[in-house]
């Protein structure tokens, strides 16, 4: 590994040294830590993949208004049925970043790709994006398609980038959600 | 599904100049707030509520959701502009985690100022600067806005 690709990387990990000798590296999000163990490089044949879509998800009144309590959200069109309605939103709407809990399903159907190479136990969350063409509300039924947008590595990392496209019963866009994962490769 | 999106006032863009500072709120993180996020979120993922096993693994404690600091640091832009609806982009980078101590909890900031202005699309770029024990916690976090 080059030093300007540590430099580049190490923002993404904290790295902490383990007594056997190994160490550990923490990211946020899935906020994942890890030992390190070595692995295989991811397969560059993912770029350009698209999976089958996940099963519809069905967005509860009171999940939504769940999810809401858990971020921090206090926004009457979040938990009000009767204020959503009254700004012209069917029931509750979901705050901004509820599309992970769609997304989450695509991204396991990715981590468990068996020629992925991607060793679950080194991926960390590096970057996370949402593109809305509306919020989500509840009521929505939605369906999400993950396609794998990109591979590169970098110092003997990978970094995946990959889109899940929601859609909604109708088959309208609501929101792509982005990600990269990054998997440590061999030092 | 069409929606109207509301007609709450937003905030009017001709009044905004970049540097400006919209928004901002301090969030008191506990170890509450995570076992709340990982059953609303469906991330159970144990370095959020067991020290033992993040010690296990080389940190230094339970570390916040990074999807969690994600969620709260855009609700002050939410609430500024009235409507989730005029939310139309949100990114962040995760480049360091928020340990939570179980009795303290941990303290996070969130400011959002103007970042750009596009008139004609009549959309801001609001950057958030989310701060955690003196450090960024999260990089390019922005988000665009729709101001029409």
């Amino acid at each position: 590994m080059t030093s300007g690709s540590v430099r580049r990387t190490r923002a993404l990990f904290t790295r902490t040294s383990l007594p056997s000798g190994g160490w550990a590296i923490a990211h946020e999000e899935l906020g994942k830590a890890y030992p390190y163990t070595g692995g295989v490089p991811v397969n560059p044949d993912l770029q350009g993949r698209v999976f089958p879509p996940v099963p519809p998800y069905l967005v509860g009144r009171e999940k939504v208004r769940e999810f809401a309590r858990a971020v921090f959200a206090t926004h009457p069109i979040n938990h009000d049925a009767e204020a959503a309605r009254a700004a012209g939103y069917a029931d509750v709407v979901a705050p901004p970043t509820f599309p992970i809990v769609v997304q989450e399903a695509t991204l396991a159907q990715l981590l468990a790709q068996p020629d992925a190479g991607i060793d679950f136990t080194r991926v960390v969350h590096g970057d996370q994006r949402f593109t809305y063409s509306r919020p989500i509300v509840a009521g929505d039924e939605l369906t999400a398609t993950l396609s794998v947008t990109g591979v590169k590595t970098l110092g003997g990392h990978s970094m995946v980038t990959s889109e899940s496209t929601i859609v909604d019963a109708d088959g309208a866009h609501v929101v792509t959600a982005i990600s990269t994962l990054v998997v440590r490769g061999d030092e | 599904m069409t929606l109207t999106p509301a007609s709450a006032p937003a905030p009017e863009l001709a009044t905004l100049r970049v540097g400006d500072v919209v928004a901002g709120k301090t969030f008191t993180l506990s170890r509450d707030s995570l076992v709340r996020y990982a059953g609303a979120s469906g991330d159970f993922n144990p370095i959020h509520y067991r020290d033992d096993v993040a010690l296990s693994v080389g940190l230094p404690g339970v570390l916040a959701h990074g999807m969690l600091t994600m969620g709260f640091a855009v609700q002050p832009v939410v609430d500024w502009v009235g409507d989730p609806g005029r939310i139309t982009d949100y990114q962040v980078r995760f480049t360091r985690p928020v340990l939570v101590d179980p009795v303290d909890g941990a303290i996070v900031t969130v400011v959002a100022k103007v970042g750009a202005i596009d008139a004609d699309a009549a959309t801001a770029r609001i950057d958030l600067t989310v701060t955690f024990d003196g450090q960024t916690v999260l990089g390019k976090a922005q988000t665009r806005v729709d101001l029409a």
